[in-house]
């Protein structure tokens, strides 16, 4: 399984730090010299990308372009500074220190994108808008956004636990009982491959509200995939366990409660991360067509008034979250599966 | 190590329980057909009585054992521990499988719990855990998961969970079967002094005669499968045993001819 995680890999740089110590004078002075230059390149990226705004007049109207520059040359200056004085700045220096190549990158990136739309205008312009008008709505739309976006974690919060719940009840029970199987199964089977989304016209016309509905629809396309691998993770439980938890005098709510549960729960994480994943997808097309509030619902409004720099603005929230939210799942896992050998990291 | 901690834990496992397998025939139903596993099968283990149980793979010893566990009943006949019919499993006989089967989500404290916990008296009996801890020499890997540890000490945790339950009964399928021959020979003594301290009646499967006859009283010999009762044979040797003893030697070449293996060695 592939690894993602950038503290682990860097290019070039921080962590061969210390294993040079060692070596010879030279080899470490050269070393250091190389890792100086990453922070200088980098600072220099974020440098040019201030400079970008300041030297050519904007083909539009941008009120926030000088502000964006200074910002730039802010953020310069700390990658230096701290890159710099990275020895003493602990923890958080190596970390700076280690995503040089990033920054550097991301700065190259603004240039570019700067010099492109707001300067020359290369890239057609209301599709393309520059980095200052993005900016811009986050400092003039901000309220409308941030309600946006908590209208969309409310929704997507409510939904994705009821259907993670019912989900994982739903799972246990027919892994465990074949009463349970008999009946639920055909059901799964019948209406789970189906898109949580094909229900849509239809949920939205027979639930009270739409919010009712859409909850109805994220709990459906979360709950699917958490059935199926918790089933298929109680089902696959060996039976070695069950037979030395029973010569232990064991009952059968333990069995489930502590044999089978634990031994499935790697499974059950893998159904949770499929269902975070269509859920999202079902959260974004029920703002969007029926629920008055949230991020889809903020992309299609921005759409009907070809403000595509709040839509891009808004997208750079929505993977935020959607980001924020895999990753505190990853930690939970993290927690609760320690006894595992080699888990992935996000 | 083990014989002094156990010193220290005098009272730490009950006298042992009298067995009695009597007229027991098994059979598993294979694509509709029954096959015959066990066939008439009876034997009477006293109390406190170390009996190994040889014969060959695919036999039916393990079979027999999950019986006598009570994790399945037999197609005919009876078993009974201290005249009592056994009817499924209790924790007054314990069984430590060939592989260890430690549940890898418990730390090795938490696995050696697994009986008392599931029997509900975890909370105020929670010295016995470390006192069998100490008796298998694992204490200072309580906090350990089992993916950390070797095979020898995975079967130690698996020895230590079965012990703290005080079983009259000590049933062992292979218990020994998958360490290196080092481990093992450090085992089989352990064994013998765990069995001659806490006087538990002890059932053990092996593939090794020399294991057999270096722990048992009685070696008790299957036939191929159906498995029925061969030779039964008597193993009247003091403890601690040597492994160059000439009667065991002899014994050897006997049990050795009767598994039809006469012409080696
Ligand atoms: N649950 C089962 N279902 C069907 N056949 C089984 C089952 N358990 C064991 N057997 C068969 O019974 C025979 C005896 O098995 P076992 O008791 O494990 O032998 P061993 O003497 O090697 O321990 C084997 O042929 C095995 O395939
Ligand atoms: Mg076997």
């Amino acid at each position: 399984m592939p690894t993602y995680s950038a503290s682990e890999v860097a290019p070039f740089g921080a962590d061969r730090e210390t294993a040079v110590v060692a070596g010879d004078g030279g080899l470490q002075i050269a070393s250091r010299l190389r890792l100086s230059l990453s922070g200088i390149v980098a600072s220099l990226a974020w440098l040019a990308f201030g400079v970008s705004c300041l030297r050519w007049p904007d083909i539009g109207d941008w009120p926030r372009t000088e502000a964006v520059a200074y910002t730039a040359f802010v953020v310069a200056a700390g990658i230096l500074l701290v890159t710099t004085a990275r020895e003493a700045l602990g923890k958080f220096g190596a970390g700076v220190q280690q995503r040089a190549p990033w920054f550097l990158a991301l700065g190259a990136f603004l240039t570019l994108w700067e010099v492109t739309t707001a300067k020359f205008g290369w890239l057609p312009l209301p599709f393309f808008p520059p980095p200052q008008s993005i900016v811009e709505v986050y400092t003039d739309d901000l309220p409308k956004l941030f309600d946006s976006a908590f209208a969309s974690i409310k929704l997507q919060l409510g939904g994705y636990f009821i259907g993670a719940a019912v989900g994982f009840l739903t799972g246990v029970s027919i892994g465990w009982s074949r009463a349970a199987g008999y009946w639920v199964h055909p059901i799964l089977r019948f209406i789970g491959p189906l898109p949580a989304t094909a229900w849509l016209p239809i949920a939205f016309f027979t639930f009270p509200s739409s919010w009712s509905a859409s909850t109805f629809l994220i709990a459906l396309a979360t709950g699917f995939p958490v059935t199926v691998l918790t089933w298929s993770g109680v089902a696959s439980v060996s039976t070695a366990y069950y037979d030395v938890a029973r010569t232990l005098g064991a009952k059968p709510s333990f069995l489930v409660l502590k044999v089978a549960i634990p031994a499935a729960l790697p499974h059950v994480f893998v159904g949770l991360f499929m269902g975070l994943g269509s859920s999202f997808a079902v959260l974004v097309v029920a703002e969007m067509m029926g629920v008055k509030a949230g991020l889809g619902w903020y992309l299609q409004w921005a759409q009907g008034w070809a403000s595509y720099a709040n839509m891009y603005a808004a997208l750079i929230v929505m993977s935020l979250l959607c980001s924020g939210a895999i990753t505190l799942l990853f930690k939970v896992r993290d927690h609760l599966l320690v006894w595992q050998k080699g888990v992935v990291k996000w | 190590m083990v014989a002094t901690a156990l010193a220290e834990q005098a009272s730490f496992i009950a006298a042992g329980a009298s067995l009695d397998i009597d007229h027991v025939s098994h059979a598993f139903d294979i694509d509709g057909k029954a096959l015959p596993v066990l066939d008439d099968v009876s034997i009477t283990v006293a109390p406190g009585e170390f009996v190994a149980l040889l014969g060959p793979s695919g036999c039916g010893k393990s079979t027999l054992l999950r019986l006598v566990a009570g994790l399945e009943p037999p197609r005919s006949g009876s078993l009974r521990e201290d005249g009592v019919a056994i009817t499924g499993p209790f924790p007054s006989r314990v069984v430590v499988f060939q592989d260890p089967t430690l549940f890898p989500w418990r730390k090795v404290w938490d696995n050696v719990a697994l009986g008392l916990e599931a029997q509900g008296i975890l909370k105020t009996q929670r010295h016995r855990v470390d006192a069998a801890l100490e008796l298998v020499g694992l204490s200072s890997f309580r906090n350990a998961y089992p993916h950390q540890l070797s095979g020898g000490m995975a079967q130690r945790v698996a020895l230590a969970r079965a012990l703290v339950n005080d079983p009259k009964i000590l049933v062992l399928d292979e218990p020994l079967g998958k360490l290196d021959s080092l481990t093992r020979i450090t085992m089989q003594a352990e064994l013998v002094s765990l069995w001659q301290r806490t006087g538990v009646t002890a059932l053990l499967v092996t593939h090794d005669v020399e294991e057999a006859l270096f722990l048992a009283n009685r070696v008790i010999v299957f036939s191929d499968r159906p498995a029925k009762i061969t030779a039964d044979i008597a193993v009247d040797r003091p403890y601690p045993r040597h492994r160059g003893d000439a009667h065991l030697a002899e014994l050897r070449r006997q049990i050795l001819g009767l598994l039809g293996l006469d012409a080696t060695w």
